[in-house]
């Protein structure tokens, strides 16, 4: 159960993270964590016990390399009256920018349109997924810390 | 009837619409998954694989299915002119770029022996879609926007198809050119493809994406391959047969 928890929360944070990092792109700050919202509606893993008591204080997690070479991912998190109230990033992938020059192909005319938002009602969405065990694996280590 | 789970590091959505569905056969199909994740799961210390990268198995003794894997990612390694490519810097393989579709396929076969018409199955937003949804029309896949989690950008109607999108949001990069390990990949944020299944979609598009924009142009050169791309301002380049899916309402 609390790896579920954890997987939850980590889903969350991730959420997080992505609004964070948009808005502060090429500022790696501590992270103001809001309340963590899943994208799931039925038969989610619901945290039983959101109580799940932790000693108050500041946990550093262990240094998880990302899947795809990415660099390492580390998070400190910080437990006060007995949840977790931050999580700071101490290392996480870079993101510098500069591109790829790849082989060049023959290339037809395709079309391009701006992107915009849809109302239309939907059944389920495609999107990229994080793995988001390297991320579950460092702020396990730090709850574990916390024990 | 749908249920998700997390399992695999991710979100996965099962939903049948065939009145004769239970738990029960929703569970199975979760089971396979978590199967999946014990054997080829490269955080896991002793799954198949992991004993294989620390070299206490050998490519013989290797299951059928991790065998199997790896001839197809052989396989979509020579497809992609070697954009697809499952050697890391440090000699290990990770294949989980291609396991995600093949084990969503798989499950739609095993769904699809279990009698089901009407279903999909969505994990971390790779989807097979089966036969209709519950209003008895193609099922209604949204493309998610690459620059805010909860809006959706596009909408296609599916049947019978695979649908999957490889990204760099959310947070560091999904997918790097094998060719340049060190280069980091910006340009283009979004790549969905759509294919006759959820594996041949997946696999091509973690391949186009590490193209970048290249990676559209080659997906139109590919028979039964559609893509949508969306590059870092917010402008999208689609294939030629793509607008044929995309819902009008």
């Amino acid at each position: 159960m609390k790896k579920i928890i954890i997987g939850v929360v980590a889903l969350g944070l991730i959420g997080a993270a992505a609004f964070f990092l948009r808005r502060h792109s090429d500022d790696e700050t501590i992270l103001g964590v809001p309340t963590p919202t899943l994208g799931l509606t039925h038969a989610t893993p619901t945290p039983s016990s959101a109580s799940a008591t932790y000693k108050d204080g500041a946990y550093t997690g262990e240094t998880v390399e990302t899947d795809r070479g990415y660099g390492p991912v580390q998070i400190k998190a910080v437990i006060s009256g007995g949840k977790i109230t931050d999580i700071i990033f101490l290392q996480m992938p870079n993101l510098p920018g500069h591109t790829t020059e790849v082989t060049a192909f023959s290339q037809p005319l395709l079309k391009e349109e701006a992107i915009t938002a849809q109302n239309a009602s939907i059944d389920t969405v495609s999107g990229a997924t994080q793995t988001t065990e390297a991320f579950e694996k460092s702020l396990a280590s730090a709850l574990a810390l916390a024990k | 009837m749908r249920q998700t789970k997390l399992l695999m590091g991710m979100p996965i959505t099962i939903e049948i619409v065939d009145d004769t569905v239970s738990e029960k056969d929703i569970k199975s199909i979760f089971t396979f998954f978590q199967e999946i994740d014990n054997r080829f799961s490269t955080y896991k210390k002793n799954s198949e694989i992991s004993k294989f990268n620390r070299g206490e198995i050998s490519e013989k003794k290797l299951s059928k299915d991790m065998k199997k894997i790896f001839a197809l990612s052989e396989k979509t390694k020579k497809e992609t002119n070697g954009f697809f490519n499952i050697q890391k810097s440090d000699r290990t393989v990770d294949p989980s770029g291609l396991v995600k579709g093949w084990a969503i396929w798989k499950a739609s076969v095993l769904v699809g022996k279990k009698g089901f018409q009407n279903f999909y199955i969505n994990a971390g937003g790779d989807v097979q879609v089966v036969g209709l949804n519950k209003e008895k029309n193609p099922w209604k896949i949204g493309i998610k926007n690459p620059f805010n989690e909860n809006e959706v950008i596009k909408v296609v109607g599916l049947i019978n198809k695979g649908i999957a999108t490889s990204g760099t949001y959310i947070r560091g990069q999904h997918v790097y050119d094998p060719h340049n390990p060190n280069s980091i990949l910006q340009e283009i944020v979004s790549m969905t493809v759509i294919g006759k299944n959820v594996y041949e979609a997946d696999r091509f598009a973690t391949a186009a994406l590490a193209m970048q924009r290249n990676g559209i142009y080659f997906l139109e050169r590919q028979k039964g391959l559609e893509g949508y791309m969306i590059d870092k301002k917010g402008i999208a380049t689609y294939t030629l047969g793509f607008e044929k899916y995309v819902s009008s309402s």
